[in-house]
């Protein structure tokens, strides 16, 4: 009895100490900083089998906001930032919002899941879910989700573009849309995705434009974590002898495609994968079996951008990085540093309207909404071709649409070059279709853009 | 000294089967009731209250559940969190679909999901021990196949159900203390119900299953009737927190929330807390929900020294370390601790 | 036709590398009784601390490597037997599955710490080429991985019939008390077979690393073994390699040809099926011990 007593002794002293930590961690959080701040939560996954992708991403925005704070914060308001550790999983995130909603104006979900559940809790909140290349594509349409922008530009706009990019590689010049069906006619393209809602989610996109341009496309699951791909591929390779491939994946089914690809002798430069598919972590596995792989993108890869050179400099000089060296300029981490562009140039926009103090979610709502990217400015970040232009209105959250491409040479993602725009109009008109069908079951009051300032 | 037992005279059968026979135990329970009906929506903050008392009450609620079939019936199911993902989406069907009252849906996602945990349960005849373990992960795949696949149930291809605004007789569900009320009713409800269960005749019934299978055919219990008769309420149990997780705290259903982790850790709830016990199912849920986001507050403190990267992961090995170590001191969960440290209590100060 | 045997050969093959994980299952809970829910774990952590050998921290040459991974192993062997073990002799089975489940916490936020959390290739230089035999094509790195599952069956099976210490550890999971009154040593029975387990873990997880690479999802593979053990039955190696030939041909096969008609992604719980199809005629698994017990 006594041994257990002592351990009992032990456990119950562990979990004070961690009660008491807490009111420690609690005290550490008032230590102000002098001068006024802006309140950044983050939610970040760090462990789990997205790690890559979650550290990656946090770590960019968490150095962009080091870097600004260095230099001057944004007209003397710093930012302050606070990382909560969702570990992928709902639950944890939606407390991960709450634990950060009384102080925050903007929250990056970076996950499907947490978004999907964020959404109407952030609306009510008055505050921006800014869902980077991920969550619903139809809340771009801004009537019925005022509080959310799937910006630079959204799956099925990317789904679009990735047709237009195949048309054009099989021929078509990239210009004139009613020449566009005669080069992908009979093609038959695989979409191979991961089967929960993430993976689904553009299936029906993809079934329209096959019915409109005459291409063939069957969609393939892949069960969750689909570690295994042999039988899918066997099936695309042998029996539906797929031309393309789209490679719409997360975290470790992004790389086995590449591997067995390699095996069946499937050509590695007719799979083209989703933006969540195309980073430094999902091909370094593969080995060479990945080289001339394509993926998508929104935003530059690299350090041969000054932006990313001023934080080398001024951030990682001083030894305030948040990642290791190493993987600053690869893709997860540039999509962070896009992120903290984004927050920084809405909350400039917001200052100049409603003076130079930390913000509310309704400003920077309104900031967002008027938020105007133009080619000049990026010049000024040093972001030059590292990201597109964008301009956000009322009704449209999507700001950009452009889609980036880029292969990999076997070393580093190299960009083609080539931007895409989406099939605009074709992708609004579904939307708005989805947006509205949405504000009817949510009953939700669309609003009325030409009433809005 | 401090838990006594003396003064405790039974003078009829009803007091002998109380389910707090002695006194110290009873006031303890109204104490313990009014913290949760008077003090905690009084001055607890809403953070507190959503956060960690409502997915607290949810998976209690759920653990006991699976401590019927696992603690009492003896029948391993490790595919429980699909269990509650069907509660959570026919809640949603039945409440924002077709329009039937809250309450009613609630109660009729619990008898979806029995019926459907009837049908999972089926192998139970003819299985037993790791073998029906891994079986039961079965029914996880399927359910969350069948949620991905079917656009019934998901209403399109998105595959998540937003939650509807909640109202009962008109009077709307909208702030964490309604919410708080909300799954607080239904779990003290389902928990009394579930408690006088296992007390009866179908608890002991399923207990003699989990002792000795083929002694308790002996003497009289229908094997396979009561053995489906503990998959039905176990799975309803679920159904039930399920429904709740959703409508109350996470506010939309979404079937990679409940994948075969949020599973594994059900069944670590009532191993930790404590097979075959009620209050087992409370210490289990608190620590498996509490604790992660415990220590990750209190890991908050080290940010600036240590790289994040590597916090996160100290999270994880201090909740694994935890729990071999809750383990080690005790291997049948921490209500045995309670019922040891109660043994000590009688006698304090003064042990022979 | 060809198809049909391209899949089912293919399929053989990916069996083979379930039957890889699931033997380290099988050695435990023959040897222990414990169910051991950190065996994809102690997969990621050897393909973990190889990786680290190899490239990130040291350039040790592969067999060095190799050898340093199995030292890694063993101490975790020791630490888990003597830690979490020991004080847990005697107990139900269900709280040793649960005590491996900590394990796993610790396993992978330990290894997560050390070796960092993104994904990393490893590359052993095991030729991938395919051949075209008779119209099916075959991967010389799955042919690579069935030669070492099958040197590594055969070692255990010689291993356990041959030699003193498996002798051991078959009485030892015959019936403990017995094999404590003839003078075998429960805990060193117990470390020997958490080190053998060590080491198939390793070769599971250069096995497995080196297809999907380095990263957390390596303990999933732990997911996939899980209907394959119960096909074959939980204690026997025999049941774990023949259960992976069914469940990686039924898998592959369900998945082409039945897949396509109900919509695809049914490999997941297809193995599942099979097994209750298994069970349900065999409660015990193919080649498991039939004993009336509860649990």
């Amino acid at each position: 009895m006594g041994r257990k007593l002592m351990y009992t002794f032990f456990a119950l002293v562990l979990t004070l100490s961690l009660v008491a930590f807490t009111g420690q961690a609690q005290a550490a959080k008032e230590k102000k900083k002098e001068g006024p701040t802006q309140f950044v939560g983050i939610l970040a996954y760090r462990t789990g089998p997205f790690a890559a992708g979650g550290s990656g991403f946090s770590s960019g925005m968490e150095d962009y906001m080091e870097l600004i704070n260095m230099e001057g914060g944004i007209n003397g308001v710093k930012y302050v930032f606070e990382e909560c550790e969702t570990a992928y999983n709902t639950a944890r995130g939606v407390e991960c919002y709450n634990r950060f909603k009384d102080k925050m104006i903007f929250v990056h979900p970076l996950s499907t899941g947490i978004t999907y559940a964020l959404i109407p809790k952030a609306t009510k909140d008055h505050i921006v879910v800014i869902s980077s290349g991920y969550g619903r594509a139809d809340a771009s349409d801004g009537r019925v989700f005022p509080w959310v922008f799937p910006l630079p530009t959204n799956y099925w706009s990317q789904n679009t573009a990735k047709i237009k990019w195949i048309a054009k590689q099989e021929g078509w010049d990239g210009k004139d849309m009613s020449t566009i069906g005669k080069y992908l006619k009979g093609l038959k393209i695989a979409n191979l995705h991961i089967d929960v809602p993430y993976g689904q989610e553009t299936k029906p996109i993809l079934n329209a434009m096959a019915k409109k341009f005459g291409f063939k496309v069957r969609h393939f699951p892949v069960p969750w974590p689909g570690i295994d791909q042999k039988a899918q591929w066997m099936d695309i390779v042998r029996r539906f002898k797929a031309d393309w491939v789209i490679n719409r994946n997360w975290g470790v089914s992004c790389t086995v495609p590449l591997k067995e690809a390699a095996r069946l002798g499937f050509p590695r430069n007719r799979i083209l994968g989703v933006w969540w598919c195309g980073s430094e972590e999902d091909v370094l596995p593969a080995g060479p079996a990945a080289k001339g792989y394509y993926s998508t993108n929104w935003h530059g890869v690299g350090r041969n951008f000054p932006v990313i050179q001023r934080i080398i400099d001024k951030v990682y000089g001083k030894m305030k990085g948040h990642i290791s060296f190493t993987r600053v300029g690869s893709v997860y981490y540039n999509r962070g540093v896009y992120a903290g562009i984004i927050n920084t140039e809405a909350i400039r926009t917001a200052q100049k309207k409603f003076g130079n103090r930390p913000l509310t979610g309704d400003e920077f709502r309104w900031a967002m909404e008027h938020l105007n990217i133009t080619a000049e400015r990026i010049k000024e970040l040093g972001a030059e071709g590292f990201m597109q232009p964008l301009k956000f209105s009322c009704a449209d959250h999507e700001g950009g649409g452009k889609v980036f491409f880029q292969q990999w040479d076997g070393q580093k993602w190299v960009m083609t070059g080539e931007t895409m725009e989406p099939m605009k109009d074709f992708v609004r008109k579904m939307i708005e279709k989805s947006a509205e069908k949405y504000a009817k079951e949510q009953g939700i009051k669309i609003r009325d853009c030409s009433k809005v300032d | 000294m401090f838990y006594r037992e003396c003064g405790n005279f039974k003078d009829s059968y009803a007091s002998d089967m109380a389910i707090f026979p002695i006194p110290l135990d009873r006031w303890g329970f109204t104490v313990m009731l009014f913290l949760a009906f008077v003090v905690i929506p009084l001055f607890a903050s809403e953070y507190l209250i959503t956060n960690i008392i409502i997915p607290f009450y949810c998976f209690a609620l759920s653990a006991f559940g699976l401590n019927i079939l696992a603690g009492y019936a003896g029948q391993i199911s490790i595919g429980h969190a699909a269990f509650m993902a069907v509660g959570a989406y026919s809640s949603f069907i039945l409440y924002g679909r077709y329009g039937i009252p809250l309450i009613p849906s609630i109660l009729g996602a619990g008898v979806v999901t029995a019926a459907v945990g009837t049908f999972f349960g089926l192998p139970s005849l003819r299985i037993k021990g790791f073998y029906l373990a891994i079986a039961t992960l079965a029914s996880q795949f399927i359910i969350e196949w069948v949620i991905v696949h079917v656009e019934w149930i998901s209403g399109g291809v998105f595959g998540t159900i937003q939650a509807p605004e909640m109202y009962i007789f008109g009077w709307p569900i909208n702030t964490a203390v309604r919410k708080y009320f909300l799954a607080l009713c239904m779990m003290v409800v389902f928990m009394t119900f579930g408690k006088n269960l296992v007390r009866g005749q179908m608890g002991r019934n399923w207990m003699a299953i989990r002792d000795i299978d083929y002694a308790a055919e002996i003497i009289g219990v229908n094997l396979y009737r009561d053995k489906l008769i503990a998959f039905a309420v176990s799975t309803f149990y679920a159904g039930i927190a399920g429904a709740l997780l959703c409508f109350c705290y996470v506010g939309a259903a979404n079937i990679e929330e409940f994948n075969v982790m949020t599973s594994f850790a059900l069944m670590g709830m009532i191993i930790i807390g404590g097979l075959g016990t009620v209050l087992g199912s409370f210490f289990g849920a608190g620590f498996f929900v509490t604790l992660p986001i415990l220590i990750n507050h209190s890991l908050a403190a080290f940010m600036d020294v240590v790289p994040s990267d590597i916090l996160s992961n100290i999270e994880a090995i201090i909740f694994g370390g935890l729990i071999v170590l809750f383990l080690i001191v005790e291997p049948y969960g921490m209500a045995r601790l309670w019922h040891t440290i109660k043994d000590k209590l009688r006698l304090w100060p003064f042990p022979y | 036709m060809t198809f049909f045997f391209e899949v089912l050969v293919n399929g053989l093959m990916t069996g083979i590398m379930y039957s890889l994980v699931g033997l380290g299952f099988a050695l435990i809970f023959k040897a222990s009784d414990v169910f051991n829910m950190a065996q994809g774990a102690m997969s990621l952590f050897a393909s973990l601390a190889l990786y680290g050998f190899l490239e990130q921290y040291m350039h040790l040459p592969l067999w060095l490597a190799l050898l340093c991974t199995v030292a890694v192993m063993t101490i975790w062997a020791y630490a888990i037997v003597f830690v979490v073990l020991k004080p847990l002799v005697n107990r139900p089975p269900l709280m040793l599955f649960m005590a491996t489940f900590g394990v796993t916490y610790l396993m992978e936020g330990i290894g997560q710490s050390i070796y960092g959390t993104q994904a990393k290739g490893l590359n052993l230089g095991i030729p991938d080429n395919t051949y075209e035999v008779a119209g099916i094509f075959i991967s010389s790195f799955d042919l690579f991985f069935t030669a070492v599952a099958a040197v590594l069956v055969v070692g255990l099976v010689w291993f356990f019939q041959k030699t003193r210490n498996g002798r051991a550890l078959r009485a030892v999971s015959d019936d403990h008390e017995a094999a404590l009154c003839v003078g075998i040593p429960l805990l060193k029975a117990w470390t020997i077979t958490w080190i053998v387990a060590g080491v198939v873990a390793t070769v599971a997880g250069v096995a497995w690393g080196t297809r999907l690479g380095v990263q957390y999802s390596l303990s999933f593979i732990a997911l996939k073994a899980l209907p394959v053990l119960i096909i074959g039955g939980i204690d026997s190696i025999t049941g774990v390699i023949i259960a992976g030939l069914i469940v990686g041909a039924g898998e592959n096969l369900g998945e082409v040809f039945i897949g396509p008609y109900v919509g695809g992604g049914i490999q997941t719980f297809f193995p599942y099926l099979l097994a209750l199809l298994v069970l349900y005629f065999k409660p015990y698994g193919l080649f498991g011990k039939e004993i009336i017990e509860r649990v």
